[in-house]
């Protein structure tokens, strides 16, 4: 049973970490091609619908990516993780079918309009099929985001014969965390969004496509993360300072700190050993996360030996995964921070727009396309691990929603998952840089999906 | 909420509908485009091109009905939907892997380098088969009862290539529709081919399913059922022979009637539907769990069922609104 819960676990965690690359993607960008659009019909200038044609093929790609991931995660509850909808279904069930009903359909369908209908449809319906694509990843994210965070914060249900019963929806919806975590993860998708954006631009324009649409592409990109960036600092803040108030014990696990007290200093680096109950080769700087945490320098904050049961059950996650996964989002993003602003200022000096940028820069911007996939990932590692060894905080364990499969089923299933994903993601960035290249030297592309039923091959000219 | 009376009874029987309606359209919608992608080894490059657009706009929503299946089971039935999927665990796997690759191989096809294109198309062929077979296995171990035994394997082995086939049939009663010239003369030799094989499996899970159970059996061999029920396989031998019928003089002049053996395919699946749904009821996993013992607290029924009256109906006009702006004959899909 064990290892069924592990390599469920691994599993899950397998599936949701390649489902959510996608949906990082695709919630922005549908905005951004919508920004694009519009700024079409006011200007009638075809840079912005270069622009949109060509991240629309990248769309539609992390689209069809993220809706059959999406897929694995629905079957999945019931083949891996049973418990959890027998006992908390009453709650989760209706959220996930207003996910469904709202958002999934609307995606899909005005999908096809969006791809293929510009030229068979009106030019406002194919702006509005625009919106309405944005519009339903957006409920999407609303609908999942609640979903998780009532799990972390459950409320406005009571138990009964040990299943939980809906009492108040307003307080299910509004949940303590929810506000929170979604607007840190539309964020996220923003500045995902933003450095892939200005990643593949700045490819572009180094290898010589030097068009108007990348132009517009790289400047939009670049001020909305310099823009954005402090707005997610700020926000991040207000979600840990609500974090410490309903799961204390992630906190402490996200700092690495064992024992409760005041004056707790900062860890940069330190190995957390759980044998030992202690940091090993501990860094960090006196005072400030008592100050972060409580916004005093002597403020008390709870160290993780306060969530050890009587009988010496340990009831805080595993610390090192939590407290790494923790720095290496906050590492990546402050490396966001330093370049959108720097590139921002360079980019706004004198008014030399993308010229203003020197090749590192654009180097730079290359090599950090996929940032914020790692912070978002690492973003999701610690409050997902943080939250252990509960399923639902305080309400049920991940160990009680486990599926009885025999182990080495899980076992062989996940490989073949590993497989196919590690395939999709090589694929999928190839396909991103290919077209890339592609666009630059001046070739139309996938604009044909398939032929005119009447193409006939042109007769050749004799010699 | 008691006004149409206990909500424990009513509720669970709508949510049943709610979740066969999806069922059905699924299988129709999607049906067709796995058909699609299981006969592409027999069409040539430019047809798999045309093939590809008259299912592109379509095949990402038609998916989602899936998706709405599966969800009112995990919502409305949780303690059914732990009971199948573990059962049925490796072949949903098997399913989930080939939903994976059938619909990337979509998007990959169009976008890789043009070296690329056969192994995405190869791709798109195996995650539609994989999706096909596993599927019909699920329906094959689900009739049996959900249990692995070699008898009940074989059976699901053989449901598993008659779904195949009929969704093949399907997807080719789809493109018939869709396209015209060689190819839909192509595709209405691949219907004929296919008919024969969709009246064996129609044939082979209505004799099979009544031997399983005797409750399913009495349901249709006694007074007055059978005579309330005979429309049943009467419409659908109409169907199939009305099928044949036209299938041998197909394509008609100035391409008249070529909707017609997609409706007509259609609705047999629908026949086929409605009479495995009379068969299970009230059932939800064979002789083990009905509806009613499965079903979520009437309370959270009740809330999904609020916005289903006002989602569904939205989500039916919009859908209809894509059928009809791609409606015609699958031209040339372009992205602007």
């Amino acid at each position: 049973m064990m290892e069924t819960l592990l390599l469920s676990r691994i599993q899950f965690a397998a599936n949701i970490s390649f489902h959510i690359l996608f949906p990082t993607i695709t919630i922005a960008l549908g905005w951004l091609l919508l920004f694009f659009k519009i700024r079409y019909n006011q200007t009638g200038q075809d840079r912005w619908m270069e622009a949109y044609r060509f991240w629309v093929k990248i769309f539609a790609l992390s689209f069809a990516m993220g809706v059959v991931s999406g897929i694995t995660m629905s079957f999945q509850f019931g083949t891996n993780w049973p418990g959890f909808m027998e006992k908390v279904g009453n709650i989760a069930g209706p959220l996930l079918a207003y996910e469904i009903m709202t958002a999934f359909f609307l995606e899909a369908v005005f999908l096809g309009i969006m791809l293929f209908g510009f030229s068979r449809v009106p030019n406002w319906v194919h702006t509005g099929a625009t919106f309405l694509v944005a519009f339903g990843t957006l409920m999407s994210t609303f609908w999942i985001i609640v979903l998780n965070s009532w799990m972390h914060t459950p409320q406005g249900f009571e138990m009964r014969d040990g299943v939980a019963h809906g009492t108040d929806w307003f307080a299910i919806i509004f949940n303590p965390s929810m506000p929170y975590r979604f607007t840190h993860m539309v964020l996220a998708s923003f500045l995902t969004v933003s450095f892939l954006v200005a990643g593949v631009s700045a490819f572009r324009w180094l290898i010589g496509g030097r068009t108007e649409g990348v132009r517009v592409a790289l400047k939009t990109a670049v001020f909305t993360a310099a823009l954005l960036m402090p707005v997610q600092i700020l926000v991040g803040d207000m979600h840990g300072l609500n974090t410490k108030e309903f799961q204390p014990a992630k906190v402490a696990a996200m700092e690495g700190h064992w024992e409760t007290g005041g004056n707790v200093p900062l860890i940069l680096f330190a190995l957390p050993d759980e044998e030992a109950r202690e940091n090993r080769f501990e860094i960090g700087i006196p005072n400030l996360a008592s100050f972060i945490l409580t916004h005093t320098w002597d403020g008390e904050v709870q160290g993780l030996n306060d969530f050890v049961a009587e009988d010496g059950t340990v009831l805080h996650p595993r610390v090192a995964p939590v407290f790494w996964s923790f720095r290496v989002m906050i590492g990546t993003g402050i490396a966001m921070l330093l370049l959108s602003w720097t590139a921002a200022v360079m980019m706004l000096r004198r008014k030399r727009g993308v010229e203003g940028l020197p090749k590192p820069m654009l180097y730079a911007f290359v090599g950090m396309s996929f940032s914020g996939w790692i912070a978002t990932l690492a973003g999701w590692y610690t409050t997902e691990i943080g939250r252990q060894p509960w399923l639902v905080q305080g309400v049920m364990s991940t160990a009680e929603a486990v599926a009885d499969v025999p182990a080495p089923m899980v076992l062989s299933t996940l490989i073949a998952y590993l497989v196919v994903y590690a395939l999709l993601l090589v694929a999928y960035i190839y396909v991103i840089f290919y077209l890339a290249r592609k666009m630059s030297r001046g070739e139309e592309i996938g604009t044909r999906i398939a032929p005119a039923p009447a193409a006939v091959p042109k007769a050749m000219p004799a010699e | 909420m008691n006004t149409f009376g206990d909500p424990t009874i009513w509720l669970p029987f709508v949510f049943a509908g709610l979740m066969g309606l999806s069922i059905v359209i699924y299988v129709v919608l999607d049906g067709f485009d796995l058909g699609v992608g299981v006969l592409f080894p027999f069409a040539t490059e430019d047809e798999k091109d045309r093939m590809i657009a008259s299912i592109g706009p379509f095949w990402d929503a038609n998916e989602t009905w899936l998706v709405l299946a599966v969800g009112l089971l995990l919502v409305a039935f949780p303690a059914a939907h732990g009971a199948i999927l573990t059962a049925l665990y490796l072949p949903v796997a098997i399913m989930l892997v080939g939903l994976i690759l059938r619909g990337v191989a979509f998007e990959f096809r169009a976008k890789a380098p043009a070296p690329h294109k056969r192994l995405w198309n190869n791709a798109f062929f195996a995650g539609s088969l994989m999706t096909s077979l596993s599927q019909g296995f699920m329906l094959g171990m689900y009739i049996m009862g959900l249990e692995w035994t070699l008898p009940h394997a074989a059976f699901g082995m053989l449901t598993a290539v008659f779904l195949t086939v009929g969704y093949s049939f399907i997807g080719a009663t789809w493109v018939i529709h869709k396209t015209d010239g060689d190819l839909q003369a192509k595709s209405v030799d691949w219907a004929k081919g296919g008919i024969w094989g969709l009246m064996l499996g129609i044939g082979l899970v209505s004799m099979a399913t009544p031997l399983v159970s005797t409750r399913i059996f009495d349901k249709w061999f006694s007074w007055p059922e059978a005579l309330l029920l005979s429309p049943l396989p009467i419409v659908s031998a109409l169907l199939v022979f009305g099928l044949w019928w036209m299938l041998r003089r197909m394509p008609f002049t100035n391409d008249r009637l070529s909707w017609l053996p997609f409706a007509a395919a259609s609705s047999l699946w629908v026949m086929a539907f409605i009479g495995m749904a009379y068969s299970f009821y009230p059932y939800v996993v064979p002789e083990r769990l009905t509806i009613y013992e499965a079903a979520s607290a009437p309370e959270s029924l009740f809330i999904i069922l609020i916005g289903t009256l006002f989602v569904l109906p939205t989500i039916l006009a919009y859908t209809v609104l894509a059928y009809t702006v791609f409606r015609g004959k699958a031209t040339e899909l372009r992205y602007d």
